[in-house]
């Protein structure tokens, strides 16, 4: 691990005391056999802010998405060097139990997801494995809570024993949302979240994630530059597998240092 | 082909010439366009033509099977009737009517003659060799009179006993010449009549035809079932879950994945062999027994549900297991709470085809010794049995032609068990299949 270089991507760290850093990354390396998918990535997530991972596709971003919650771990000729941690803890040293990281660091996928299962179980499904809901009323107010977060309640208020793949995609993806933060995690992964959905249903999304920033440190992967824009106030930007440049979105989109950077984002490729 | 030297038409042809010069309409009315079409047109017909003879081909046979076989074998399921007058008073019948009314009554039914009066009475009755008309099960039927009534004892009586295989054959198709015409005298006194063979479904193997019965070997066929299935089904389904879900991808795998898709097209003769040296000569369990039946049966089935919960297993889509982990699902949880239930039908639906095979199979129940002639159901699974594919065997084997009927009525009933798992299939598939 480099702190110098670390430094200078992350800009002074003295900018914004007042922030409090959730997630660390050091001189991640990821593999897939031979091949070298992450090279070297330090990044730090905080807290309070959303940070968006950008870039062109096969860049790498949503590999090092996965190596956050230990996802890579399904792949087996996957292999990950370095240190991550989580409030100071690596997760990827052996007294981390992964069922409870992944619990503590949710993940929203790219294509929506529901069970094939009722509304309600989908959003209770979390909680009861992880014992968090010790009775049916419990329950119900738990499911009621992370439905409201995720802006679905109203519109399946009254239906939450239907199947929850008989939403909309729009809703799934909500819904999808609710069920990871059913069991209230710290950080939430969100891989290209509307990729799959209409302008109206991401727009949704965006909002959602303008509500939820704060209460959860959330790290966006996305194609659609506009949305990095938008709803981040970090940004990363990742290309064949390094992290190019890190910093403030509004520092990235108008003054980027790196010419690569300043490339991709004018449309020179990508 | 000769010349080397560039050709300025060649050229122009070739692709970058091509290009620079402007492309013609395309004519979608030319002669040659049409007759594609034409032959486009003619090819679907065609494919339908075929497609729909074959359809109707194999509707055609499956309808032959059916209608030959039930109609012989609905034949098998009633049985010829022959009304014995029989006087009781006057006969050699030593009965007391009060020990017929207690515990004792089947031990003093037992020591009666009955054979013997039922057939004094029949030669009275019908003349001298009236005997031979009667089945020889005809006094089972006396007997049941006078337990259901034995007041009968005191007067004469007329009882309903079953009649010769010669008699039963000249009822309901043709038999020898003196047979045709004592059921034609039979007929004329109206002494004959047609009813239903309770007994075929009841009773279990005889040299009798008409007094055999199905229920033997639909007993045995259950119980080795059972044993199949109880072995065969979650031996199976974990090997797959292990092999898809946990097992790396290595030539280990590879090797056993192989093996289980060669044992799956082994003959069955040879899993007959291999039941006969290992349960019976190695580990001495019971011959004929349908626990023997079972394990030997469920080592042939196993490779069959293996494979096939592998593929309900696999095409449960993996974005479901990414959603079960993402929020911190074990991977036991995954495996249980989501990619069982979705794959079950699959599973579900192969295990039940392997049943069905299974069910049907004879040859490896040949080598454990359940050929047997085994004339009462069995009670247990160690029992001696057959079952009944086997059945089938045997009495197509027999001699006497009273069994072709009875050959076809117990195909019937073999039928009419796979129509029964099939349809579980099915009704279980539907009820747990998940809709997307």
């Amino acid at each position: 691990m480099n702190d110098d270089s670390f430094g200078r991507i992350t800009g002074d760290p003295n900018a914004a005391p007042r922030l409090t850093t959730k997630m660390t990354a050091r001189g991640v390396n990821v593999f897939y056999g031979e091949k070298q998918a992450i090279k070297d990535v330090s990044i730090d997530v905080t807290q309070e802010h959303v940070t968006a991972f950008i870039g062109p596709s096969g860049c790498g971003k949503s590999t090092f998405l996965r190596t956050l919650n230990r996802m890579n771990d399904t792949v087996a000729s996957a292999r990950v060097e370095g240190e991550i941690t989580l409030d100071g803890e690596n997760i990827y040293s052996s007294s981390m139990d992964v069922v409870q990281l992944r619990a503590r660091v949710g993940m929203v996928f790219q294509k929506p997801n529901p069970f094939p299962k009722s509304i309600y179980e989908n959003v209770a499904y979390g909680p009861r494995i992880h014992g968090l809901a010790s009775s049916k009323a419990t329950m119900d107010q738990v499911v009621e809570k992370s439905l409201r977060r995720a802006g679905l309640w109203d519109e399946v208020k009254d239906r939450l024993h239907d199947s929850g793949t008989a939403l909309s995609g729009g809703q799934q993806q909500r819904l999808c949302i609710a069920r990871a933060i059913a069991v209230d995690p710290e950080v939430i992964l969100m891989d290209e979240p509307c990729s799959a959905l209409d302008p109206i249903a991401t727009a949704k999304i965006e909002e959602l994630i303008h509500e939820l920033r704060g209460r959860y440190a959330i790290v966006i992967v996305t194609h659609n530059m506009q949305q990095a824009a938008r709803v981040s106030q970090r940004t990363a930007f990742f290309h064949l597998g390094t992290l190019v440049e890190y910093g403030d979105t509004s520092e990235i989109f108008t003054n980027p240092r790196e010419t690569r950077t300043k490339d991709y984002i004018t449309g020179r490729y990508g | 082909m000769n010349s080397r030297i560039p050709n300025p038409v060649a050229q122009l042809d070739m692709p970058g010439a091509a290009e620079s010069a402007v492309r013609r309409p395309t004519d979608w009315k030319s002669g040659a366009m049409q007759s594609r079409v034409r032959r486009r047109y003619a090819a679907e017909r065609r494919f339908r033509f075929l497609g729909l003879t074959a359809v109707l081909l194999s509707v055609a046979f499956l309808t032959f099977l059916l209608v030959t076989m039930i109609g012989n074998g609905i034949r098998g399921f009633t049985r010829t009737e022959i009304r014995l007058p029989i006087d009781f008073p006057a006969s050699t019948l030593i009965l007391d009517p009060a020990a017929l009314r207690g515990p004792e009554a089947d031990r003093a039914l037992a020591g009666a003659d009955l054979e013997g009066v039922a057939a004094a009475a029949a030669d009275t009755a019908f003349g001298q060799g009236g005997n031979r008309l009667l089945s020889d099960g005809a006094w089972i039927a006396v007997r049941q009179a006078i337990k259901a009534d034995p007041s009968i004892l005191g007067r004469k009586a007329d009882i309903w006993v079953p009649a010769s295989t010669g008699i039963d054959l000249a009822a309901k198709s043709e038999a020898a010449a003196a047979d045709e015409a004592a059921h034609a005298r039979l007929e004329q006194a109206g002494a004959v009549r047609t009813g239903l063979n309770l007994g075929f479904l009841t009773a279990a193997d005889s040299t009798d035809p008409t007094l055999v019965g199905i229920w033997g070997a639909l007993k045995g066929s259950l119980l080795t079932m059972v044993v199949t299935l109880l072995l065969a089904f979650p031996i199976g389904v974990l090997s797959a879950l292990y092999l898809e879900e946990y097992a790396p991808r290595n030539r280990w795998t590879d090797l056993i994945e192989v093996s289980i898709n060669n044992l799956a097209a082994v003959p069955s003769i040879i899993f007959g062999l291999l039941g006969l040296a290992v349960f019976l000569n190695f580990m001495h369990l019971p011959r004929s027994a349908p626990v023997v039946g079972g394990l030997t049966l469920a080592l042939m089935t196993m490779p069959v549900i293996v494979i096939a919960g592998r593929n309900a297993i696999k095409s449960v889509p993996p974005s479901i297991r990414d959603a079960a982990l993402g929020i911190g699902a074990s991977r036991v949880q995954v495996v249980f709470h989501h990619v069982l239930p979705l794959a079950l039908p699959g599973i579900l639906t192969g295990t039940i085809i392997g049943m069905a095979r299974a069910l049907g199979e004879t040859a490896p129940l040949l080598m454990i010794g359940m050929r047997a002639f085994i004339s009462s159901p069995p009670s247990g699974l160690t029992e001696p049995a057959t079952v009944l594919p086997v059945q089938i065997f045997l009495w197509s084997d027999e001699v006497n032609r009273g069994f072709v009927e009875k050959t076809s009525a117990a195909i019937v009933v073999l039928l009419l068990f796979l129509l029964a798992m099939n349809g579980l299939a099915i009704y279980l598939r539907n009820k747990f299949e998940t809709r997307w």
